[in-house]
């Protein structure tokens, strides 16, 4: 399928590019499809491409000798990943997954040494996008350190609940626990700790935030 | 911006599943029904969306996903009389 300009216009890397700047950019983009679970990057693997989602939603994700899973982040459309291997020249530092049927659009890492050689502005992108998952990063460390899991819980259900503008993101509750860093279980009680107590309601397939103060005042003081 | 159609069903991988059948038997409201000797099919209409199956299913070939929602959301139905074998 031809690259969608549209799309590539919207991406943070290329803001501030050129009509003409974008036309000699798409040749350097090329588009892949994948199936939901299918494995893009293994930890430890050689990076060579720089990956944007176009549809779908991808989990980075690091996993312990024992098996155990802790995901880093849940990568959406507009946004980018494999971005430190890219950049270091090093080894893969997490795995990635599809959660659902992917659309990505990639681009190699000697075409982008091209598109910085043209486009210089593209590094400012670059560095704000970078300064952007370090920001990501800290604040799960913070998560993980100092929040009770419920509170962990609560967060990760106000940053996932969809709304008008974005995709519903769906998530099992072996995924809640890879996020917030625990185990299957304590995710179950800890969503009916939050049922109990009326901030949310367990309908089926839905999980409904009924009040979104009790969720932010548990983040807040967990 | 392309947007991919999100069907909320729980989802079964039949490259993972080896018709062990684990899932049938800890069904309480007999919502998953075998086809031949591998393929297991959810009837929407009966499951409770307990994840009893997800959590006993023994090579993760079943995934009950939750969709999270704000409450002044509409209910997205989710129900169908079969529902369709999730090619993956």
């Amino acid at each position: 399928m031809a690259i969608q300009l549209e799309f590539l216009k919207s991406v943070p890397y290329f803001a501030g590019l050129s009509t003409d700047e974008f036309d000699s950019l798409k040749k350097l983009v090329f588009e892949k499809t994948l199936r939901r679970g299918e494995a893009i990057l293994l930890e430890g693997e050689p990076a060579e491409t720089l990956f944007f989602i176009v549809a779908g939603a991808v989990k980075v994700f690091k996993t312990s000798a024992e098996g155990k899973e802790q995901i880093l982040s849940i990568v959406r459309p507009g946004e980018s990943f494999n971005d430190v291997s890219i950049f270091d020249d090093a080894p893969s530092p997490a795995s990635v997954r599809t959660m659902t049927p992917v659309v990505l659009y990639g681009v190699r890492k000697d075409e982008l040494k091209t598109i910085l050689h043209h486009h210089p502005q593209v590094a400012l992108n670059i560095i704000k996008v970078l300064a952007g998952q370090v920001r990501q990063l800290l604040s799960l460390v913070e998560d993980l350190s100092f929040r009770h899991v419920i509170g962990r819980v609560a967060k990760i259900l106000l940053e996932q609940a969809g709304d008008e503008t974005s995709p519903r993101t769906q998530l099992t509750q072996q995924d809640m626990a890879a996020m917030a860093g625990t185990a299957r279980e304590v995710v179950a009680r800890s969503l009916k700790t939050l049922e109990a107590e009326g901030s949310i309601k367990l309908d089926r397939h839905r999980i409904v935030i009924t009040d979104k103060e009790a969720l932010r005042g548990l983040v807040e003081t967990s | 911006m392309r947007c991919m159609a999100l069907v909320v069903m729980p989802v079964v991988n039949q490259a993972k599943c080896n018709g062990c059948g684990l899932c049938i038997d800890v069904c309480g409201l007999k919502a998953i029904v075998r086809v031949g000797s591998k393929v297991t099919v959810i009837e929407m209409e009966k499951c409770s969306w307990c994840i009893q199956c997800e959590i006993v299913c023994p090579t993760g070939a079943i995934t009950c996903p939750y969709e999270i929602v704000f409450e002044e959301h509409p209910k997205t139905d989710s129900r169908s009389v079969l529902s369709p074998i999730a090619f993956l």
